[in-house]
Parts: C-alpha cells; structure tokens; sequence
C-alpha cells in the first residue's frame, strides 16, 4: 500500500458516496442498540429501498448522547434525530428533501457547541466495520508517512513535541514512554492497547473500540513502527461483547487491506494483533495485572521497576497504552504536533473524552479541549442537573478519584488542577450527584468495590480496603464514634502509602475527598445518627424531629 | 503438538472438539489457559471439574493454578447459570440513579443472593460490575440483552413472566 493507492480508495469510497443524495447514519453503538436500533435501521433500510430515493442506510458507532437514543443523523442536512422509533421510518425517509420531522428532531446545539472532536471526529460518521469509509476519511494516511517518510526516532519526536499524555489516568508523557521502549533493549518487543476499562460509570474505551476500530489499529501500528515491536495484543472486557465483534471483523479487515501482517507499505515492517479477552478483574487494568493476564495467569500486579517498558510481556520490553490514546496518535502525525500542542492547557494538551452521567441532563460522551471548566462541562454541555434538584458534587476518576464539590466548579479541567482538589483524571468517567446523593454513602460504595477487587496480594489492601469499608459500613449506619472516624482516616494513610499497586495506593481517595469537603455528613452521621440524603440505613426521619423539637 | 501425552476428552461431546480448537490454535502453550477457559465457558456456560482438570492437562498447566485462575476471575463460573439471567449492573452511574434498590427488590422477590440461581434452576440473579452503558443507566441485562432506564416495576413484570413461564 502506498499513498497513492490509499488515495485510490479514499475516492473510490466517496464517489460511491456521491451516488447518493442523503446519508441515513443509524447509532449502533451499545446505548441506541439497547433501545432497538438495529431494527430501526432494518425499517429505514426497506423504507429507502421502496422510496426510489437514492439514499444510503447507514450503521454508524456511538453519536455521544446516548440519553437521546435511538440517535438519527441525515447528511447531508447534518439534520439530527433523537428517540426514533422504528414506525417511525417512513415518515423519516419521506421528510428525505423536504423539511425535516421536527416532532422528531433533537436539539443539541448546547451539547455539541464547546466539543471539540479528534479521537471521535469520526464516530457517528462511518460505518466502523468497515475499513475503507475509515481511509475515506484520510484513516491511515498517518501510518503509510510514518512508514514511508518517517524514522522511528521521528515519530517519538512527533508525539514526544505534541504533549500528548496517557489517557490511561496517569497522564505520563506518551513520548517519553516511546522512547523508553525504542531504546531497551530485545529482538522482540510488544505493544499492548488497553482496553479493560474497568472504571465503573466510564465508557469511552468501549465507545472508540465500537465507533472507530480502525484508529485504534491505526495508532498501535505506528507505535509497533516506533519502538520496533512486531506483535500487539489488545486486551479488551469480555462484557464489551460489541467492542470485541467490531474489533475481531477490524483486524480482519485491516489484514486484507495489508495495513497488518508482513510488509506492510511495502517495507521490511511485520506487525499482528490479537484480541485478548478480559475476565472480569478490575485489577487487570493495571498493567503489570494486565501482562499477567496475557500471559494466562491470575491478573495480578507485581512492584515495579522493572517497568514494563524494560521488561513486560514474557520479559520482553512492552509499551502498554490506553485506547484513546491510541487513538490520538493518527491525528498527531496528520496534522503535526504543533496543531495537537496548540490545543489545550500548558501542560495538558489535546483533548479529553468524558462520559458524563448520573444526575445530569444530557448523559453520553463529550469529546472536551483541556482547560475547559467542569461548571461549562456539567450545565453548559451537559445540561445540568435535572428535576429541579440541586447539584452536589461530580465524582472523576472513578475509585481511585475523587468528589469535587461545587466551590471548585470553575476549575479548568486537566491532569494537574484535578489532582489539585484531591481526584483525578483518571480514565474519563464523570458522574454527577444531586443533594439525593449521601457522601458517605457514596465512599462506602467505592470501598466496598475497591475492597471486592483486591487481588489480595498485599496486606494493604486485601485487609485495610475491608477494615475501612465495615467502618464506613458502621458510619451509614448510625453505629459509630469519632475514635472510628480516627481509626479510618488513620487506616487511608496506610493503604495509601504501603500498598503495591495503584488500585490500593488509591484505594483511600474517595474517603478521603469526601472527608476534605463534605466533613459535616459524616459528622451529622456520627453525632445525630442520620444521614441527611436520606440514603443510608441510619435513616433521616428520626433526627429530623430531634431537629425540630431543638 | 506437545511432547506430552494428551489427556482424552471428557466425553464424546461435539463442544471438546471447540475447546482443543481453541488450544490448538495457540500452540498448547500456558498462556492460553485463559482463552481456553472463555471457551469452555462460552460452550458450556459454566466450568465443572472435568473441564478445568482438561484444560489443566492439556495444557500442562498445574490443576491448582487453573483452579487459582478460574476463580480469580468474576467472569467464570462454577455453577451453570439458571434458565433465564437477570444481571443487574452495579456501576458508579447505575448506583447513583438507583441500582441498589432495584437489587434489594430483585433478590427479596427471588428469595437469593447475587449469584444464585433459584432452587427450581429458572432466574439467576447476576451483578455486574458495569456494562459501559452508563448513559442509560440504570441498566440490566435480561438473558444477556441490555435494557436501560430500567424502573423497579418494568423488572419485577419481567421476572414475574419468567417465573410462570418455567
């Protein structure tokens, strides 16, 4: 494959596009599936089949507002519909040139304005099983310069001059970790995408592996290319079961176009992937978990140094990357490093895939620029807080984040300023909590996950994640004294700092950010024994007339 | 094939043949155990004695490291599933909009805990820990097909019609 053959497609595939005057694109992801839109693509497909009009029905991967789903979007009017059902295909396709059904239509303009899409530009616009509407939209271009024009030490360069950096969480420099690996030393290295995205209330890994397979193939292919690695494993939730069949018919796919296998662009470059099938364990997102879990065994992590970037998968030198950050690579080397650079904050560049939800409007994935604040994010995007009722406090990074109440709503978003006020970014889930929401509630919940999930292999965490949780449990239930409050903030200062991995070193953080601003529930909880949400078992009832006889 | 002899198959059951397939595509190698057991399981629906004590053979893996790895991971099952599965998600997002009381109703009305099946071996009641639909929450699966937005009363029609239809 040169460039020239991939522009020979890229035109082929839009001037199969031009015989048509409308494009029908259907969201197929998980969200709209759940609400019958493979049936509604089935009716649009024999309504436009009927209707003599050229027109073209399209599956497409997520288009972000799952909470308006099944999502319509007719190019090229860019008209968008929202909770269409499937009776309502032939007045759609009818509307095909004529105004459009506004019963139907969903206004968004406040959740796409303030978006900025790179690692989605293309979900909701191509049908992800297929490889060629992906070149059509200049997919692998990137790859065939890379090979064609580029040094491996060029593209580090590249990515090392754009600041991209981890979406994983950790946030370390992407390039800088390239490097690393380029230089250790092994005839045979690994490239490991990791997609175990098990941050509960997150969603975006699952969303880019369905909307947009071939980006991701995309970017580990170029990362292999850079730090001379020939073998990929992309390591993905069994409970993705449509992130694994979409990425499954994508390397397939992507094998016939000759992007995978030997030569690739005519050079001396081999690289093959193969889907790994997670089990279930939250631990395996880490990476020396996730190494031991390719290599069949228990996924459990180990110290490190040896990093896996020197010694890794079956001891060989292994770069492990998130899938959005995979999936910005293209877009760097397309459109050079000082274009992603100029995006974002001063040390957070680019930008950042959330999934908003929980108690907020407009639920789904939004593709922000760093440095946007989490105010614009939760009522601008997103809509705000619905049923009247009053925002609380958002909680990133899942369990091992934090809550950010409502005094640092203007803090612009990125990996610094989120550590500042006790979260962090963790992989992208943000869920948002009205005053129905107790705290304490809420950090016994994340205890009892993180306490569920330990891997058991240092004390740390296998004993202290259940000490705090039956704590936590005793505070919920009106059961415990100011020594038991004492005991567990004691308790997080250990785990945090003993523990071997980061699901127990971060264990602690959601104990700890909701005791740093919403102190008074636990108190209220310890020294009237009620929960003023109403949430726990304590109960509110009984204090409240103690409150008024006071 | 490996230089060590091959256990035979459990039983004259088409599924084995799927199993040693899966085996035999990476080589026999350890590593494979995982990708094997997601087999069986896939196949089975469940992972019983005879199944780990193949695949540990075959594999030349020991008995007790498969055992550690079966049961290390949420995904594999020991018991076979009851006819019909109702998996509520857990998740941070279905939590906030209320999964708790939809798994107070469900295992209250079922008479069982998460990860039980009903005596009859009709419903079993599943957690999980998300399904990455957060944007629908709160979410379930009814016989792995997911349902979002789902109310107190539209799950308990479900499993009440699952409960006569046994």
């Amino acid at each position: 494959m040169t460039s020239e053959e991939l522009l020979q497609i890229a035109e082929s595939v839009n001037a199969e596009h031009e015989k048509f005057d409308y494009e029908v694109n259907v969201c197929m992801g998980t969200g709209c599936m759940s609400q019958h839109s493979a049936k509604l693509r089935e009716a649009l497909t024999k309504e436009a089949a009927a209707s003599g009009k050229r027109c073209h029905v399209r599956q497409t991967g997520c288009m972000g507002l799952c909470a308006a789903g099944p999502l319509v979007l007719v190019e090229p009017t860019e008209t968008l519909y929202g909770s269409v059902h499937e009776s309502d295909a032939p007045e759609l396709i009818l509307s095909l040139g004529e105004p459009p059904v506004e019963r139907l239509r969903a206004h968004l303009e406040d959740y796409f304005h303030g978006q900025q899409h790179i690692v989605l530009e293309n979900s909701g616009h191509i049908d992800p099983e297929k490889i060629d509407e992906y070149i059509g939209r200049d997919g692998y271009a990137a790859l065939v310069k890379a090979l064609t024009e580029m040094t491996p030490q060029a593209v580090i360069e590249q990515i090392s001059k754009s600041g991209l950096r981890g979406r994983g969480g950790g946030g370390y420099p992407t390039g800088l970790k390239w490097g690393t690996v380029a230089k250790a030393f092994g005839a045979q290295k690994y490239v490991i995408c990791n997609g175990d995205e098990g941050d509960p209330g997150a969603f975006m890994d699952r969303s880019v592996l369905e909307s947009d397979p071939q980006r991701v193939i995309e970017g580990m292919a170029i990362a292999a290319y850079a730090v001379g690695a020939s073998k990929g494993y992309v390591y993905v939730r069994a409970e993705y079961p449509l992130a694994v069949n979409r990425l499954t018919v994508s390397l397939r796919e992507a094998r016939r176009r000759g992007m995978l296998g030997n030569n690739i662009c005519g050079t001396q470059f081999a690289f093959d992937i193969e889907i790994r099938l997670g089990a279930g364990a939250f631990v395996c997102g880490e990476e020396t978990a996730l190494i031991a879990s390719i290599e069949g065994l228990r996924g459990q992590p180990r110290p490190r140094p040896p990093y896996p970037a020197v010694s890794g998968l079956w001891g060989a030198p292994t770069l492990i990357n998130n899938v959005e950050t995979f999936a910005n690579i293209a877009p760097i080397l397309r459109k050079g490093a000082e274009w992603y650079a100029g995006i974002g904050t001063e040390k957070s560049k680019g930008t950042k895939v959330f999934a908003l939800t929980g108690k907020i409007t407009n639920t789904g994935l939004v593709e922000i620029p760093m440095g946007m604040t989490l105010r614009e994010m939760i009522f601008g995007i997103g809509g705000g807080v619905p049923d009247g009722r009053k925002f609380k406090a958002v909680q990133t990074g899942g369990p091992s984040g934090g809550c950010i109440p409502e005094e640092h709503l203007d803090l612009a978003v990125s990996y610094e300023a989120l550590i500042s006020v006790g979260s962090m970014m963790g992989s992208g889930g943000m869920i948002v909590m009205d005053d129905t929401s107790c705290m304490v509630n809420v950090a016994r919940f994340f205890m009892e996950f993180c306490m569920t999930e330990s891997c058991g292999k240092c004390i740390p965490c296998r004993v202290g994640t259940a000490q705090m949780f039956d704590l936590l449990t005793k505070i919920c239930d009106g059961k415990a004294s100011y020594a038991d409050l004492d005991l567990l903030i004691d308790l997080c200062d250990v785990v945090k700092n003993t523990s071997l991995c980061g699901l127990g070193m971060t264990a602690p953080n959601p104990v700890l950010s909701t005791l740093r601003y919403f102190k008074h529930e636990y108190i209220e909880h310890i020294e009237n024994k009620r929960c003023p949400a109403g949430v726990c078992a304590c109960g509110s009832g009984v204090a409240t007339e103690v409150e008024v006889t006071a | 094939m490996p230089a060590y002899p091959m256990p035979a198959l459990p039983s004259d059951d088409k599924r084995w043949k799927i199993v040693n397939g899966t085996m035999r595509r990476h080589g026999y190698t350890r590593s494979a155990l995982i990708e094997t057991l997601h087999t069986v399981q896939s196949s089975f629906g469940f992972l019983d004695d005879d199944a780990i004590r193949f695949v540990s053979k075959s594999l030349h893996v020991p008995l007790s490291q498969a055992y550690g790895v079966v049961t290390f991971y949420n995904h594999f099952s020991l018991k076979p599933a009851g006819k019909h599965t109702c998996t509520i998600c857990t998740g941070t997002a279905c939590y906030i909009k209320g999964a708790d009381k939809l798994l107070a109703t469900a295992t209250k009305m079922l008479k069982i805990k998460s990860g039980e099946t009903t005596p009859d071996g009709n419903i079993s009641l599943m957690t999980a820990r998300c399904v990455g639909a957060c944007g629908r929450a709160p979410v379930i699966l009814e016989d792995g097909e997911l349902v979002g937005l789902v109310e107190t009363a539209t799950m308990v029609d479900q499993l009440e019609r699952w409960a006569l239809h046994d």
